[in-house]
């Protein structure tokens, strides 16, 4: 008791001392409703897009983002009681039954979810609603395969392949989210004997990071930049349309390309939180991002695809990146299930 | 004739201790306790179990033992570089001195994604190495500028009477010098041990995934596993280590030697002899620093320095430009400086107080390093669970960042600044309060001016580590203000080249205001050292 009113002594001393930086910790103000968007590291918009939202609901937008999608939704769940926001965006099905299960979210049904497919609606209980999906992918840089004269693989099995022998760069499933997805493309193709497949990597040479950059930029020797010298990376579908897009001079065609046999489908979820401030906000704020307004942005702000169907999709978009007609999927709570043990058994397979 | 004075004397002794005490008590010791409460409680009682399992786990104990020792040995090969250097640059003047004490500095707010490009082209990547060298690379600053604070404001007389005495230059350097200089040099060592100790971006990116440090494996156990239990039992394995690490190197201190405020003047190096001296005490720093260094900048400017003209864009999906990121890390640099600096001084000047009680000094001392030893993820989760009362719901303000920065620099400032301090012989002091000076004339006239460079020193690093913080930044809740290593790892999490170039561009702009600020701080001490009298 005592300690919290010194705390609060000292903080209201510290919070006048220097007035001078609110500007930029304010928000609100003037009359206006404030709603609060608890997201992870990765989460982009457009300026405009939240602006039409204002403009539409009276709804302004603030933003909190507290690191990368398994750290946000550990820091949801442990501010469960006294949540420090109204909406969350960025659950993914791999961590979506450790949501569900830890009763972050309150049931809100988006006005146009019959607009997304069924395949995406993974929440039969709609605490969570999808908002977009992408697909964990293993990239080949085509230059190198073109000068060596090797032909690009095609499937997991190829990777274990002699030719090639320490090309394959991967991340760490217990530190990086594609990481986990790429084992889990491993569980669904070989079931009970992904491990074997794993060992087989092992001895062809594979090579494992921690995160996604280091992997990308640091030992891809496809991407822009980069002074690695591994062809094959585990990386995203949107990777090859986002290299062309962020080329320097611009190019016509895309540098790598993504192996449509090897991917893993990640949807993203967001949600009203429990305990919610502005639950009414909230709500608005998950149908708006259901909207043609908020859909349409994805593409080249998070580089995902859009989770309504028929969304118009950018050129850039469409020309060098493509959606993979069967990607691997594994259900949610059997991810929920078995995460732990794979990354437990991953690790002492290759890191050991 | 001044009513009452004791009154005013005791209530601000009791600000002056209690300000820095009340700070950290609030914005450290209350949050780690609360979560480490929340890991280790079971059914309302406090469960010590968690810590003998993982003391039993091989494998566990194998990630304490490596952190204790990669810390030590990364310590050591720091030391053997920096204080070679740290001599050269404190005795001699020459040309570019101020540009190498710069150079020296700016690795330490560059983000180690960024510094993993230039090190991979060396091959070491994946190996214990490759963590020394790194750690060396960063914290070279450390002893440059803590030791060499220290070096310049030694009495040469000293040295002088035993040159004359005929002791060679090595045995006065062993006898006269070092000694002299050994607080310094423990006091930096131990923040460089530290700074190992709990370093997460280096093993996790220099090192690899087979590397793994009590630091990391609280991340992993905290942020991505939810395992509160065994984070808790190794955040409490952590502290034990630090805390036994910080009484050794209180040990190690020593008595500080009284001196009268000195100020050597560096001269140039005589013989050509003398200038090889410096050349190859030079050389290893500006190696390990250089190289890294010089090739971020030659990147920064690949495409006709694309990277520089887009900065002045909105990234896409961005609220801002990243010029704005900019003015962000500006802003919250300076707020976090200004509460390291006067609480930090506040803390130093009652610690050294004449007739101040030796043991709770030496606590206070200790108390105030222990942030750096505690993980970033164990303090930003505390964070989360006990500043969430509303309408003071700190957790989203803009001011947690700044305080979480200001509770990593506070150390500096007093670890810097102590040494100074308690090197003033009381003497002066009561000479001057004899001639009529009242305490506040006295302490303005004796300690502050003493205190001033050290101070300087001090400010320019709690600067330099807001700037380039990253590890906290991440685990803290923000609202969406942008600081520079932020934007630059968003940079880099997505393909393309326009964004790696943008990301070489900001944290070479970044190097760039960090040198610029030390060399204002050599002007500074330039200026300081020509107003005193002794």
């Amino acid at each position: 008791m005592h300690a919290r009113s010194l705390s609060l002594i000292t903080a209201v001393a510290l919070l006048t001392v220097g007035a001078c930086g609110s500007e930029i910790g304010a928000t609100g103000g003037r009359g206006s409703k404030t709603v609060t968007l608890v997201a992870h590291d990765s989460f982009a918009v457009s300026k405009s897009v939240f602006q039409a939202f204002t403009r539409q609901t009276g709804w302004k937008v603030r933003v909190l983002k507290n690191g990368d999608a398994g750290a946000a939704l550990n820091q949801a769940i442990l501010t469960k009681d006294a949540p420090l926001g109204d909406a969350f965006f960025g659950v993914d099905n791999t961590f979506l039954t450790r949501a569900l299960d830890a009763h972050v979210f309150t049931p809100y049904r988006a006005r146009e979810l019959d607009r997304v497919p069924r395949r995406l609606r993974l929440d039969p209980t709609s605490h969570v609603t999808p908002i977009d999906f992408g697909d964990v992918c293993v990239n080949a840089d085509r230059k190198w395969f073109a000068t060596h004269n090797i032909a690009i693989p095609r499937t997991l099995d190829d990777l274990t392949a002699p030719e090639y022998k320490d090309l394959l760069v991967v991340e760490n499933p217990a530190t990086s989210s594609p990481g986990l997805a790429f084992v889990a493309a491993t569980v669904a193709q070989f079931g009970d004997g992904w491990l074997d497949y794993w060992d087989r990597l092992r001895a062809n040479g594979v090579k494992a990071v921690d995160g996604w950059e280091q992997a990308y930029t640091g030992e891809f020797s496809g991407a822009a930049g980069s002074t690695g010298d591994r062809p094959l990376v585990v990386s995203y579908a949107s990777s090859p349309p986002a290299e062309v897009f962020f080329a320097d001079p611009p190019t016509a065609d895309a540098p790598t390309v993504s192996l449509d046999r090897t991917c893993f489908r990640q949807v993203e979820f967001a949600g009203v939180l429990r305990g919610a401030t502005h639950p009414d906000g909230a709500r608005r704020l998950i149908d708006f991002m259901l909207s043609q307004r908020f859909q349409r942005d994805l593409p080249l702000t998070m580089f995902v695809n859009p989770a309504v169907a028929g969304t118009p999709l950018p050129p850039a978009f469409t020309k060098f990146g493509t959606v993979p007609a069967d990607p691997f999927t594994i259900p949610a709570n059997q991810i929920g299930r078995d995460r732990e043990a794979w990354i437990k058994q991953w690790t002492a397979h290759i890191l050991r | 004739m001044i009513v009452a004075p004791r009154i005013y004397r005791r209530v601000g002794r009791a600000l002056l201790v209690g300000a820095p005490l009340v700070f950290l008590g609030v914005f450290f010791l209350w949050p780690v306790g609360a979560i480490l409460g929340r890991g280790l409680s079971a059914h309302g009682t406090i469960d010590l179990s968690p810590i003998t399992e993982v003391l039993r786990d091989p494998s566990l104990r194998g990630v304490v033992l490596f952190t204790i020792w990669q810390a030590a040995l990364s310590t050591l090969v720091t030391l053997a570089i920096a204080l070679p250097a740290t001599a050269a640059l404190s005795r001699f003047r020459f040309r570019g001195r101020g540009l190498i004490v710069a150079a020296l500095t700016m690795p330490f707010v560059l983000p180690t994604v960024v510094v993993a490009t230039a090190f991979r082209g060396l091959g070491i990547q994946g190996s214990l190495l490759a963590i020394v060298v790194a750690h060396a690379f960063f914290n070279v600053a450390i002893v440059v500028r803590v030791v060499g604070a220290s070096w310049v404001s030694l009495d040469r007389r000293e040295a002088d009477a035993a040159r004359t005495l005929g002791a060679g230059p090595v045995r006065t350097l062993t006898w006269i010098t070092l000694p002299a200089l050994r607080p310094a040099i423990v006091a930096a060592s131990s923040i460089v041990y530290l700074f190992c100790f709990t370093s997460f971006g280096v093993i996790l990116v220099l090192g690899g995934p087979r590397f793994a440090t009590l630091e990391t494996e609280i991340y992993r156990q905290t942020a991505q596993l939810l395992d509160l239990r065994t984070a808790a039992a190794l955040s409490i394995l952590q502290l034990v280590a630090v805390v036994a690490a910080l009484l050794i190197a209180g040990r190690a201190t020593g008595h500080a030697r009284r001196q009268i405020i000195g100020s050597q003047f560096r001269h140039p190096p005589r013989a050509g002899r003398e200038r090889l001296v410096v050349a190859i005490a030079l050389s290893p720093a500006l190696v390990l620093v250089g190289i890294p260094l010089l090739d971020l900048v030659r990147r920064s400017f690949a495409h006709d320095a694309a990277g520089y003209r887009h900065l002045s864009e909105t990234p896409l999906g961005a609220a801002s430009s990243s010029l704005h990121a900019l003015g962000t890390s500006l802003e919250v640099a300076t707020a976090a400086t200004a509460i390291a600096v006067v609480l930090g001084l506040a803390l130093a000047t009652s610690v050294t107080r004449p007739g101040q009680r030796s043991r709770s000094a030496r606590f206070a001392e200790l108390f105030v390093v222990l942030p750096l030893g505690v993980s970033a993820v164990t303090v930003g989760f505390g964070f989360l669970i006990v500043f969430d009362t509303p309408p003071l719901d700190l957790r989203t303000s803009w001011w947690i960042i700044p305080i979480a920065h200001a509770l990593v620099a506070l150390p500096f400032v007093v670890r810097a600044t102590v040494p100074a301090l308690r090197a003033i012989d009381p003497h002066q002091r009561e000479a001057a309060a004899l001639l009529g000076a009242r305490p506040t004339q006295v302490w303005r006239e004796i300690d502050l001016r003493v205190v001033a460079r050290a101070a300087g020193v001090a400010a320019g690093f709690a600067f330099a580590i807001s700037l380039g913080e990253f590890g906290a930044t991440l685990f803290i809740v923000r609202p969406e203000t942008t600081t520079v290593p932020v934007a630059i790892f968003r940079f880099l999490s997505h393909p393309g080249a326009t964004n790696v170039d943008q990301a070489m561009a900001l944290a070479t702009i970044l190097m760039a205001i960090t040198g610029l600020i030390a060399l204002a701080g050599e002007r500074f001490h330039r200026v300081g050292r020509t107003g005193s009298v002794l």
